[in-house]
């Protein structure tokens, strides 16, 4: 008796654990529907973990390549792709594009390194002090895998920033990024009047012959300085000028924390884009740019105090991103696949900080700059997300991939590299 | 009057012995910092001047900065560990099998005491377990070093 009147009193706990339960069970069997009906629209499974902009899918077209840095696609669908550190004792992979996957051909080079290019019918790519070609026949394939060209060596290459990124350009030359063994030069710069001596043979980016061999320093010239550290590096095609992407400055408030605050010193300095023509100057060790206020900077180490501006001689961005993102990849996109506005504008491949810490690290991306009449337009758009895996995996020891290289399709598809587990993901549109 | 003499005794053994006791205890913790003491000064200086580069949990960052975990240059030898307070670090550490490319700069402006307690910090944080270090072994580094 005692029994059923409880019973009777729990009724309405029971209701609602009993209705608890049961839509916990549909929510289950919800899922998997609710994920389908947004692929139909997508077109495509789970656009390989990644988040893209409306009307773009992503699959995954190679998985643990390695370390795999920048890449170039041959017109035949091939792929050479640059790894960080020789694998198997082969530092380039050559993959085919078979749509959905990519196939390995072969493997080359005994190096691994981050620059790679393809022009007038030979494979450019560098390890940290020296850049090879390779000549390619008439379908872009490597004739002598053997016999390697050494066009420069002797660039310095002291462990910080010491990957040469390579571009080339339409009058025979390549250009290569030697970036800054230093943060900001401080353990370098005797403040003497005599300058930071790293910029005598680094953080700049030095021009050579891309067809005259075994060329040193004295046989180029050091095309732009004041350049930190330079990874994204391309030639822009409608311009014909050369784009780079700096990597700017760490540790404004652990040096000058009576300047800068913490949140200041994870958003500043800004990453830039630059625009560079020969002898230019971007300032490095002595400025940095600030995109909270628009301004090109004096930087601390040099009186600054985080309101001082800096000397108009050094040149300011084109465009500027928050700080620390890494940018390791920049593309400007040419093909017909993707809408309209794509046409001309840069895409941009941010590695992902380590240095806004202890804000939360941010990054891990690949971003648009929508362009116009070959300057920047407007503000930038984060294209291609979720590289971490999740936001608590947004810092670069738990990111499941960071993106590193881009590049262009004979399609106009989009190819992004990721350095962190060796995947290798396509970008395609479709209305 | 028996009885009170008794209690004042009493009371002034006990106040001469807590006054001893707290003597004993002055001197012993200028000698031996207590761990507790270490640790506290040691997240201090952890989270001021190692936390950017090394990350909060010790982790560092791959390819870059290396981890503070489970390594023979954190659990090994002192002086080396000292020393690379002292003098910044800028050679090539491979760990499991990863290399690191970035360079650390000199601390030689921390305090003896500075770098004893996050040497203590790190050497008792991250699953790390290893003997704290004490201000006169970094004074005695520094000084043969001449930094």
């Amino acid at each position: 008796m005692k029994m059923k009147k409880m019973h009777v009193l729990l009724l309405p706990v029971y209701a609602v654990v009993g209705l608890l339960v049961f839509n916990a069970r549909k929510s289950a069997v919800d899922v998997p529907v609710s994920n389908n009906q947004s692929v139909t629209s997508n077109a495509n499974i789970d656009n390989a973990g990644l988040k893209l902009a409306p009307g773009f899918s992503a699959v995954a077209l190679a998985e643990n390549l390695g370390s795999p840095r920048h890449l170039v696609v041959t017109p035949q669908g091939d792929i050479y792709v640059h790894l960080a550190n020789a694998k198997n004792g082969k530092g380039i992979l050559v993959l085919h594009d078979d749509g959905a996957k990519a196939s390995l051909k072969t493997s080359l080079a005994t190096f691994g390194g981050t620059g790679i290019g393809i022009k007038n019918g030979y494979l450019y790519y560098s390890n940290n002090t020296e850049v090879y070609r390779f000549k390619l026949n008439d379908k872009e394939e490597v004739i002598d895998p053997a016999h390697p060209e050494r066009i420069v060596k002797g660039l310095v290459g002291k462990r910080m920033h010491e990957a040469k990124a390579i571009t080339l350009d339409n009058e025979g030359y390549v250009y290569v990024n030697i970036g800054a063994y230093s943060n900001i030069c401080s353990d370098y710069d005797k403040h003497d009047g005599k300058g930071c001596p790293v910029l005598d043979s680094a953080a700049g980016i030095w021009r050579f012959k891309a067809d005259q061999l075994d060329q040193t320093y004295s046989d180029g010239i050091r095309y732009a300085t004041g350049l930190r550290n330079v990874v994204g590096i391309t030639w822009n095609q409608q311009n014909n000028q050369l784009f780079a992407m700096q990597h700017g400055r760490d540790a404004l408030h652990d040096l000058f924390p009576q300047y800068f605050t913490v949140h200041q010193s994870a958003e500043l300095p800004s990453e830039c884009m630059f625009a560079l023509k020969n002898g230019d100057n971007a300032g490095w060790p002595y400025v940095y740019y600030d995109w909270i206020q628009h301004k090109n900077m004096l930087g601390p180490e040099y009186g600054g105090d985080g309101k001082k501006e800096a000397d108009p001689k050094y040149i300011n961005p084109v465009a500027a991103y928050p700080g620390h993102y890494a940018p390791d990849g920049l593309l400007f996109y040419t093909g017909n696949q993707f809408p309209e506005k794509y046409k001309n504008g840069a895409f941009i491949a941010f590695h992902g900080s380590w240095n806004r810490a202890p804000e939360p690290q941010a990054g891990y991306c690949v971003v648009f700059q929508q362009f116009k009449d070959g300057k920047p337009d407007g503000q930038w758009e984060v294209f291609a997300d979720n590289f971490a895996g999740s936001a608590a995996k947004t810092s670069p020891g738990a990111a499941e991939h960071r993106p590193c290289g881009l590049a262009q399709g004979p399609d106009g598809s989009l190819y992004v590299t990721d350095d962190q587990h060796g995947t290798l993901y396509k970008i395609t549109y479709k209305k | 009057m028996k009885f009170s003499g008794f209690v004042l005794t009493f009371i002034l053994f006990v106040a001469l012995s807590v006054t001893t006791h707290a003597q004993v205890k002055t001197v012993k913790k200028a000698a031996h910092r207590s761990l507790g003491a270490a640790m506290a000064g040691g997240k201090k200086v952890y989270t001021a001047i190692c936390l950017a580069c090394h990350m909060a949990d010790g982790g560092g960052v791959p390819n870059m900065n290396p981890p503070l975990i489970q390594t023979t240059y954190v659990l090994g030898d002192k002086k080396a560990l000292i020393k690379i307070v002292l003098n910044g670090f800028k050679e090539d550490v491979e760990i499991n099998g990863q290399k690191f490319s970035n360079n650390m700069t000199p601390h030689n402006d921390l305090k003896d005491q500075e770098i004893a307690d996050v040497l203590t910090y790190v050497r008792h944080s991250f699953g790390n377990k290893a003997s704290s270090i004490t201000t006169a072994e970094v004074k005695k580094v520094r000084a043969s070093s001449n930094l």
